[in-house]
């Protein structure tokens, strides 16, 4: 066995742990060659997120950040991606929970409709929820009916970052219920135990790492979406102000004003993001050492 | 009592048909069979977790065919014991009284009893990564038994456990089952295992019942080949066993007297692998305190290895290679010594 060893190239994405271990014995050409070429796709990575955020001076940073325009638009997208991953849970994780526990037939078709998501151009799902949620169409109609509207609202908005978000929640719960021994469950029902308690009791508190890691990425996904939010729901009412997602004000601003205009806003939208994708993964993996 | 009537359950890939079953009340009954038989399923069909095409299940004369398990008061222990990995051990036990809303002090107070009776009372704050085998085993058996079920089923319990610990799980289990008067319904693929603990032994195979009987009645009457080479892997024997000199006792297993060291007395079961045993034309001149004449009755071939059963009587199955088998060149009928050591014969 040399250098790459499985445990190390698995855990730990960073160059240096490979650095570390091949430390021992001289490191072979192939392992330099794509120690090599996995630097340059971190450097691809890091870059320019980095060189956006060191562009401007804490001073300035501060200053957008105080500006209405910016921190609404922030809150109104943590907000609306919340939302939408609560919703997701809500109707996403049973569904995950089926998939993971039943054969049935087309259940291939299913798993492939869920991803569908993933493959369609977001501006093409914004015009397809219009269809369905405009206040002229079907679903548009029931929801309108009792006070809420999906154009240019807040719901408009959390709809369409949930459209595009929900697989990454769905497949990875569905993962997560795979992996508890359906044994376990087994046994809670012979120990009296209904389906309900069952499935609250032992296979959710067993799943609850990829549901929540799912759920970060759901969130993620949908606080980064902008195409879908474009034509859905691109000026928003949010608590007395009026709010675009942060996506979309970042290319309002490029496309109204340059680029040196939009970079502190694109620095903070960035700097925002990694604190909070990096605290929850803090908090995700806190709880796998316990 | 458990009956089960015309049976059949459909996996899609997996049959299981034909199911007759009258188990007693309070019986420890044995389901045995090779991998693939269908025991398990058998197992979560009478526990309502396998869902039945055709035929009946009763409890206790209650039709349960179509209730849910968590009705059915039946306990399972399964052979990787399926605790719950995020609880601790004492949370485990209580679960089942916890799904039957009992009051908090009657919970501490079965939890406890329990515990006492199974010897997991100090681990019960533990939880269940951090027990051996044996001591999961046991808080398993306590989490299934604390719900007073009237039928417990087990699934392999002993099978991943060491020799040693097994042993003494099955002392445990005959124990319990003494105390607790439940009727049990135990999957094992070992043949020993069943003639230990089974008062009736159910042979499972492919998904069919080969052959229903006590552990003796399927030694001396196998229905079917099949069976026959089951029970061709061990040598059991029951017998008299009476004091000898320095901790040796004498087994009388009728006609023939074996050297066994064992501290029990009267009447006795005992198994001797077919593996232990030597064949040889002459008697052996060896420090093995048993050595009896015979004659070779049947030779089954199993690849490398040859099954010979020699007829003393009572008959013995002793299993040697194929090349020692050729060397002494034995046929049907041919005189020989078998030679084992006291200390080959398991007596329980």
């Amino acid at each position: 066995m040399t250098k790459t060893h499985p445990k190390n190239s698995s855990n730990s994405w960073g160059p240096h742990k490979i650095k570390l271990t091949s430390a021992w014995r001289k490191p072979d050409g192939m392992s330099l060659v794509f120690v090599l070429l996995g630097v340059i796709i971190l450097l691809f990575i890091s870059a320019p997120l980095l060189k956006t955020v060191v562009s401007s001076s804490p001073g300035v940073l501060w200053n957008t950040l105080l500006d209405e325009e910016v921190y609404s638009s922030i809150l109104l997208t943590i907000y609306a991606a919340m939302i939408a991953t609560l919703a997701g849970l809500f109707l996403g994780v049973p569904l995950a929970y089926l998939l993971a526990r039943h054969h049935f037939w087309g259940k291939r078709l299913l798993e492939g409709l869920i991803d569908i998501p993933i493959v369609i151009p977001h501006s093409a799902v914004g015009v397809a929820l219009l269809f369905v949620f405009g206040s002229n169409f079907l679903a548009g109609k029931v929801f309108h009916s009792v006070g809420i509207g999906f154009f240019n609202s807040v719901a408009g908005v959390v709809i369409a970052m949930m459209f595009v978000s929900l697989p990454f929640l769905i497949d990875s719960a569905r993962e997560g219920f795979k992996a508890v021994d359906i044994r376990l469950e087994k046994v809670a029902r012979t120990l009296g135990a209904s389906p309900w308690r069952s499935f609250f009791g032992i296979s959710l508190p067993l799943a609850r790492r990829s549901i929540f890691s799912g759920s970060i990425m759901m969130w993620a996904r949908g606080a980064s979406e902008f195409g879908a939010v474009l034509i859905l729901a691109y000026y928003v009412p949010f608590f007395g102000h009026y709010a675009r997602v942060a996506p979309i004000l970042v290319a309002d601003r490029f496309t109204s004003f340059g680029l040196g205009y939009a970079q502190p806003v694109t620095a903070i939208v960035i700097l925002i993001s990694l604190i909070v994708f990096i605290l929850l993964r803090t908090i995700a993996y806190r709880g796998e050492k316990a | 009592m458990i009956a089960i009537k015309n049976l059949k359950v459909d996996l899609g890939d997996f049959l299981l048909q034909n199911i007759n079953l009258e188990i007693d009340s309070g019986e420890y009954f044995i389901i045995l069979g090779p991998t693939g038989a269908g025991k398990t399923i058998l197992l979560e069909a009478i526990a309502g977790l396998e869902p039945v095409l055709e035929g009946e299940v009763w409890i206790d004369g209650r039709e349960v065919t179509r209730l849910s398990p968590e009705k059915r008061k039946i306990g399972i222990v399964y052979q990787d014991y399926s605790l719950f990995p995020h609880l601790s051990v004492k949370a485990n036990i209580a679960f089942g009284l916890k799904s039957k809303k009992e009051s908090k002090a009657s919970i501490k107070e079965k939890v406890s009893a329990i515990a006492e009776m199974v010897g997991v009372t100090h681990l019960l704050e533990r939880k269940p990564q951090t027990l051996s085998g044996g001591e999961q085993q046991k808080v398993a058996l306590a989490r299934a038994l604390v719900t007073e079920p009237e039928v417990l089923l087990l699934d392999e319990p002993l099978s991943a456990l060491d020799p040693e610990t097994k042993e003494r799980m099955q002392a445990t289990l005959r124990e319990l089952h003494r105390r607790v008067r439940v009727t049990i319904v135990h999957v094992t693929h070992d043949f020993e295992e069943a003639v230990a603990l089974g008062h009736r032994v159910a042979v499972l195979n492919d998904g069919r019942i080969a052959q229903v009987g006590t552990p003796e009645e399927i030694l001396r009457q196998p229905s079917s080949e099949f069976v026959a080479h089951f029970a061709l892997s061990r040598n059991i024997f029951t017998g008299e066993a009476e004091e000898g000199e320095d901790g040796h006792a004498f087994i009388d297993i009728g006609g023939v007297k074996l050297r066994a060291i064992t501290k029990l007395k009267g009447k006795v079961r005992l198994s001797l692998r077919p593996e232990d045993i030597i064949i040889s034309k002459e008697p052996l001149h060896s420090t093995a305190r048993n050595s009896l004449r015979g004659l070779v009755s049947d030779i089954a071939y199993r690849g490398a290895v040859v099954y010979v059963t020699v007829n003393v009587p009572p008959d013995f199955t002793c299993l040697i290679t194929r090349q020692s088998f050729e060397e002494l060149k034995l046929w049907r009928g041919m005189r020989v010594w078998i030679t084992f050591k006291a200390s080959a014969i398991h007596v329980f």
